[in-house]
C-alpha cells in the first residue's frame, strides 16, 4: 500500500498547529496509553521479540519492556517539573530585567529505530518526543518485522493517531520519510546510515540525534574480584542480545600476565551461564539474520585470527547461532578488530602495562561506551580523564543505561546528542529564551547620536566599572 | 516498609545496580571549526572562539571575506596573542571555505545564511560532524497601543536603535518588520519619523552604517523598486549605490506577497504592517517561518503570555530589542528556519563540550538474578525490582512467595 507521505505530513502539521500535543493533558494521556500497551500486551511483545531475535523472555522483560515502562513512568512523574520554565538571573547590563528559559516542542518529529532492541529503541525516543509535546512518526526496523508489526498494531489502537503514527517499511519507505521536512530526526543504528540521515536532514536544516555504536573496549586490571568482573562482562556481552548491542563490550584489553587467568575465568562462568553446549542454550539470542551471520562467520574465518580462538567458535547456520567465542592476541589489523563486532565474538588484546590500554583505545574512533575493571584509584582517574567515549563505567558494563539521571549518547563516530530521563525531553524541545524588560530604567547612552561621553559610559557599564560609570555620569 | 527499603536501595536506580555512583565529566570535543559572518565580524568570531577555548578545544576560525579589514585584524592579533599551535585563523573566500569543509572536524559552528548552512551541514555529514547553525529570519516587533508618553518614547528609540542603529539593519536579530494596530499606526509612524531625525540627524548618510557591498545594496534597492511597494513608502526611500548608502525607510502595509515581506530584509527598510486587533499579530507570526527573535512592546500581561506560549522563535523579548545578545544567562540561538544550537555565557562552553557520564560500581554486591541461566524465580525478582517492590523480593528469596 503506497503511503501518502504528503497527506500524512499535512495531517501531522495540522494536528500540531491545533495546539493539542502541546497540552499537558494530551502528553499524559499518550504516555499512559504507552504504559497500557506494555502492561496489557507483555506476552505478545515478548513473542514478537522471540520471533525476531530468539530473545529470551528474561531479556525481553528486563531490557525492553521494563526499561520502557520505567522511562514512561519517570516521564509521567516528572513531566510537570520538566515543563516548568526555568528562571535565570540577569545581570547589571540588562538591568532592570527578568529572564527565563521556556521549553517548547519542536513540532513534527521522526524516530527511526533499530532491530536489536526493537521495542525499547522505538518507544524510548517516542516517549521523549511525546513528553516534549511533539507529533511523532516512528519507523521501526524492518529487520525485526514481528516487533515492527506489533508496534504498528498496538500504537494504532492505543495512541492518538492524528499525532502519533507508525510507518513500517524498508529502504524505500525510509528514503521517502527522509525527504520530508521534520523538526527533529532521532536515529538509532549504524554510522553508514547515520551519514545518509544527516545528509538528508541537512537539506532542511533539521537538527538530528544519532545514536550509533563503535567498538566499546573493556580494560581488565589485576587484583580485582575476577569472578564478579567476568560475570558482569558476560552479562553485558552475551547476556544482552548475544553481543548485538551498541554498548556491548566489544573487545577486552588486559596485561600479558593476566590473560590466562582472565580466559579461564571467562570459560568457567560461560559454562555456568550457558552450559557445556551453548548452541543448545535457550538463554542466548540468535544472530538476527543470515546477512549478519555470514558477516560474523567471515570475522571468525579470517586467517589472521585462525590460531587465536581459545574458546567456542562453533556455529549452527540453520538456527543462526554462534557459540560464545573468545580470541586471544588477535592482530590489530584483523577483520574482527576493524569493525564493530555486534555479535558473540570477544577478542582479547594484551599489553605489557595496563596503562598502555588507554593509548590503544584512543588510537581508535571514540566508542559509545568504555569499561574498566580495577581497584586502582589512580588508574580509574587516568582512564576517566583520558578516555573519550559516549559514557564510561567502572567495574561494570552497560548498567549506566539504567541510570536516568545520566545522558545516553555518543561522541565522534559513536553519535551526537543524548537522551534518557529528562535528556529525552530536552532532546525534543526548543529552549526558548524569554527576556522581560521594563520601560523604566533606560540608558540613553545606547541611542544615537553617538558621542564620546556616551561611549565612555557604555564601556564603564559593560565592564562593570562602577567608578568609571560615575565619572562618565558626572562628565569627568 | 517499601519506602524505607527504597531509600536504602536508592530507588531511582534498579536494585541490580546498587551500590553505585554517577557523575558527568565535561570534556572537549577536539578540533573545532568556526565560520563567522560579515556583519558583526568581531563579536560573531570571538564569542564562539571563547566557548571553544574555554571547553578545551583547538580551533580554526574562518572570518568572512566580505569584511576583509576585520578579518585581517583578527588574523594578526590572534596569531600574536594566542597559542598558534592550537588556535588558527584562516582567511579566504568560498574556495578556502570549501577546502576547510573537506577536513574532519569534531564540531562546526556556522553563522550566516541558510543557503550556506545547508552546504556546511551536508559536508559535515560525511564525517558525522555535529554542527550548530546560527541563521536569521524575519524578526517581527509587535507594538501595542502604548498610552504613556515615556513608554512611547522609549519604545520608539529602542525600535529605531534595533533597526537603523544596528549595522543599518544588517543583523540576524534586527527588527525586520513591525506589527501594529490600525488605530495606533499613525501615531507610531509620527514618532518613528521624529526620532529618526533626532537620532540620525538631517544627513543620515553620516550616522547610519553603510550597506556591506554593491550586491546587497542592489538587492535592497530591488525590494523597494517594486511599484506596489514603492507606493507604500512613508519616509525615506532614497539611496546612493556608489556610496553603499540606503536611507532609513519606513513603509506602511506593503503587499504581503512582495519580496520585502517574504525575504529577510537585512537592511534599513522597515515595513509597518497594520492589523485590526493587536492579538491578530500572533496569528500573523504563527503562519510564518520561525524567526530568531520576536519582540513585543506592550504592558498587556495577557498579550505577553499569549505571545510567549503560542508562538515559537529563538527567543522572545518584551519592551526592548537586540539586548538579549548581552544577556549571558539566556541561551542565544534559533529554532526551525532560524537555526539550531545555542551559545553565549555557559552555553558556549556547553556547545563545545561532550558531557561524559561516568558510572562507578563496587565489587561488593553482585546480584545473582542478573545472570543466566534464566528461570521463573529470577524473572519474578526482576519484575518486583522494577516495581520497586523490595519486600516482595525478600519474600521470593526466602522462598515465601511462589513465582
Amino acid at each position: 500500500m503506497a503511503l501518502d507521505m504528503e497527506g500524512m505530513m499535512k495531517e501531522l502539521r495540522g494536528t500540531y498547529a491545533s495546539g493539542k500535543p502541546k497540552s499537558y493533558e494530551w502528553r499524559v494521556s499518550q504516555l499512559r496509553a504507552l504504559l497500557k500497551i506494555a502492561d496489557h500486551h507483555e506476552k505478545e511483545i515478548a513473542e514478537a521479540l522471540r520471533c525476531d531475535l530468539n530473545k529470551p523472555d528474561h531479556e525481553s522483560f528486563v531490557y525492553e519492556i521494563a526499561s520502557m515502562k520505567s522511562s514512561c513512568q519517570l516521564a509521567l512523574k516528572q513531566l510537570k517539573g520538566w515543563m516548568k520554565p526555568e528562571k535565570v538571573k540577569t545581570s547589571l547590563t540588562t538591568f532592570p530585567s527578568s529572564g527565563e528559559i521556556v521549553s517548547e516542542p519542536l513540532g513534527v518529529t521522526l524516530v527511526i529505530s533499530a532491530w536489536n532492541f526493537p521495542f525499547l529503541l522505538s518507544l524510548d525516543p517516542v516517549i521523549g518526543a511525546i513528553a516534549a509535546g511533539n507529533a511523532v512518526v516512528l519507523k521501526p526496523s524492518e529487520i525485526a518485522p514481528a516487533t515492527s508489526a506489533v508496534l504498528s498494531k498496538l500504537l494504532g489502537e492505543y495512541m492518538d493517531t492524528s499525532a502519533v503514527k507508525v510507518v513500517e517499511g524498508a529502504v524505500p519507505e525510509t528514503t521517502a520519510l527522509l525527504e520530508q521536512k521534520w523538526d527533529k530526526i532521532f536515529y538509532t543504528g549504524n554510522g553508514k546510515v547515520g551519514r545518509i540521515v544527516l545528509t538528508a536532514a541537512a537539506k532542511h536544516l533539521t537538527p538530528v540525534v544519532l545514536e550509533l555504536g563503535g567498538k566499546s573496549p573493556v580494560v581488565v586490571d589485576k587484583n580485582i574480584n575476577l569472578k564478579v568482573a567476568v560475570r558482569r562482562i558476560i552479562g553485558g556481552k552475551w547476556g544482552c542480545n548475544n553481543g548485538q548491542a551498541c554498548v556491548s563490550p566489544d573487545y577486552l584489553i588486559t596485561t600479558k600476565d593476566n590473560a590466562s587467568q582472565l580466559v579461564d575465568a571467562l570459560k568457567s562462568e560461560l559454562e555456568a551461564f550457558y552450559g557445556k553446549d551453548p548452541l543448545k542454550s535457550e538463554d542466548l539470542s540468535r544472530i538476527v539474520n543470515s546477512n549478519h551471520f555470514n558477516r560474523l562467520k567471515n570475522l571468525l574465518d579470517d586467517e589472521k585470527v585462525s590460531g587465536k580462538i581459545v574458546h567456542g567458535g562453533q556455529r549452527d547456520k540453520t538456527n543462526l547461532k554462534i557459540a560464545p567465542t573468545i580470541m586471544l592476541d588477535v592482530p590489530g589489523d584483523s577483520l574482527v578488530m576493524n569493525e564493530e563486532i555486534f555479535g558473540p565474538l570477544l577478542p582479547i588484546l594484551t599489553v605489557y602495562k595496563v596503562e598502555d590500554s588507554i593509548d590503544l583505545i584512543n588510537a581508535r574512533e571514540k566508542p559509545l561506551a568504555a569499561y574498566l575493571f580495577t581497584n586502582d584509584k589512580r588508574l580509574k582517574e587516568q582512564f576517566i580523564r583520558n578516555v573519550s567515549a559516549g559514557g564510561l563505567v567502572v567495574n561494570d558494563t552497560i548498567l549506566h543505561l539504567a541510570e536516568h539521571s545520566l545522558p545516553f549518547g555518543g561522541v565522534g563516530e559513536s553519535g551526537m546528542g543524548a537522551y534518557h530521563g529528562k535528556f529525552s525531553f530536552d532532546a525534543f524541545s526548543h529552549k526558548k529564551a524569554v527576556l522581560q524588560r521594563s520601560f523604566a530604567g533606560d540608558v540613553p547612552a545606547r541611542y544615537p547620536p553617538y558621542t564620546s561621553g556616551k561611549l565612555k559610559f557604555l564601556k564603564a557599564l559593560l565592564n562593570g566599572d562602577l567608578v568609571g560609570l560615575i565619572r562618565a555620569l558626572i562628565g569627568w | 516498609m517499601n519506602y524505607l527499603l527504597s531509600w536504602i536501595f536508592q530507588a531511582d536506580l534498579p536494585v541490580a545496580a546498587f551500590p553505585s555512583r554517577a557523575e558527568l565529566v565535561p570534556e572537549p570535543l577536539g578540533v573545532i571549526l568556526v565560520i563567522s559572518c560579515w556583519n558583526f565580524p568581531f563579536g560573531v568570531s570571538l564569542e564562539p572562539l571563547i566557548g571553544a577555548i574555554a571547553a578545551g578545544n583547538t580551533v580554526v576560525l574562518k572570518p568572512s571575506e566580505l569584511a576583509p579589514a576585520s578579518s585581517s585584524v583578527l588574523a594578526n592579533t590572534i596569531h600574536t596573542y594566542l597559542d598558534n599551535k592550537a588556535i588558527k585563523v584562516i582567511q579566504g573566500g568560498p574556495s578556502i571555505g570549501e577546502k576547510l569543509l573537506q577536513q574532519k572536524w569534531d564540531k562546526i559552528f556556522f553563522t550566516g545564511s541558510a543557503k550556506v548552512a545547508r552546504i556546511v551541514m551536508t559536508a559535515a555529514a560525511i564525517n558525522l560532524t555535529p554542527v550548530a547553525v546560527e541563521l536569521g529570519g524575519k524578526c517581527p516587533a509587535i507594538v501595542d497601543s502604548l498610552s504613556s508618553s515615556w513608554d512611547k518614547e522609549i519604545a520608539t528609540k529602542r525600535i529605531l536603535a534595533a533597526k537603523f542603529g544596528t549595522c543599518a539593519g544588517q543583523a540576524c536579530i534586527a527588527i525586520d518588520y513591525i506589527l501594529v494596530e490600525k488605530k495606533f499606526s499613525t501615531t507610531l509612524v509620527k514618532l518613528l519619523k521624529a526620532y529618526i531625525l533626532s537620532m540620525f540627524g538631517e544627513i543620515p548618510k553620516e550616522s547610519v552604517g553603510r550597506i556591506i557591498n554593491k550586491n546587497h545594496c542592489s538587492r535592497l534597492r530591488k525590494l523597494l523598486d517594486e511599484p506596489s511597494v514603492k507606493a507604500t513608502i512613508v519616509h525615506g526611500g532614497s539611496y546612493d549605490e556608489d556610496a553603499l548608502f540606503m536611507e532609513p525607510t519606513l513603509l506602511v502595509d506593503p503587499p504581503l506577497k512582495s519580496e520585502i515581506m517574504t525575504e529577510e530584509i537585512f537592511g534599513p527598510l522597515l515595513p509597518i504592517i497594520t492589523v485590526e486587533k493587536i492579538e491578530d499579530s500572533i496569528e500573523f507570526i504563527k503562519s510564518r517561518p520561525r524567526a530568531l527573535a520576536i519582540y513585543a512592546f506592550t504592558n498587556n500581561e495577557t498579550l505577553k503570555k499569549k505571545l510567549a506560549s503560542e508562538t515559537s522563535s529563538g527567543s522572545v523579548i518584551f519592551n526592548d530589542a537586540i539586548i538579549q545578545y548581552i544577556a549571558d544567562s539566556l541561551p542565544f540561538g534559533g529554532v526551525g528556519e532560524s537555526g539550531f544550537g545555542r551559545y553565549h555565557g555557559k552555553f558556549s562552553f556547553d556547545m563545545f563540550t561532550h558531557e561524559k557520564p561516568v558510572a562507578r560500581r563496587s565489587f561488593l554486591t553482585d546480584f545473582w538474578f542478573r545472570y543466566p541461566p534464566w528461570n521463573d524465580q529470577k524473572l519474578q525478582i526482576f519484575k518486583s525490582a522494577y516495581r520497586f517492590n523490595y519486600f516482595e523480593i525478600i519474600l521470593i528469596i526466602l522462598g515465601l512467595k511462589k513465582s
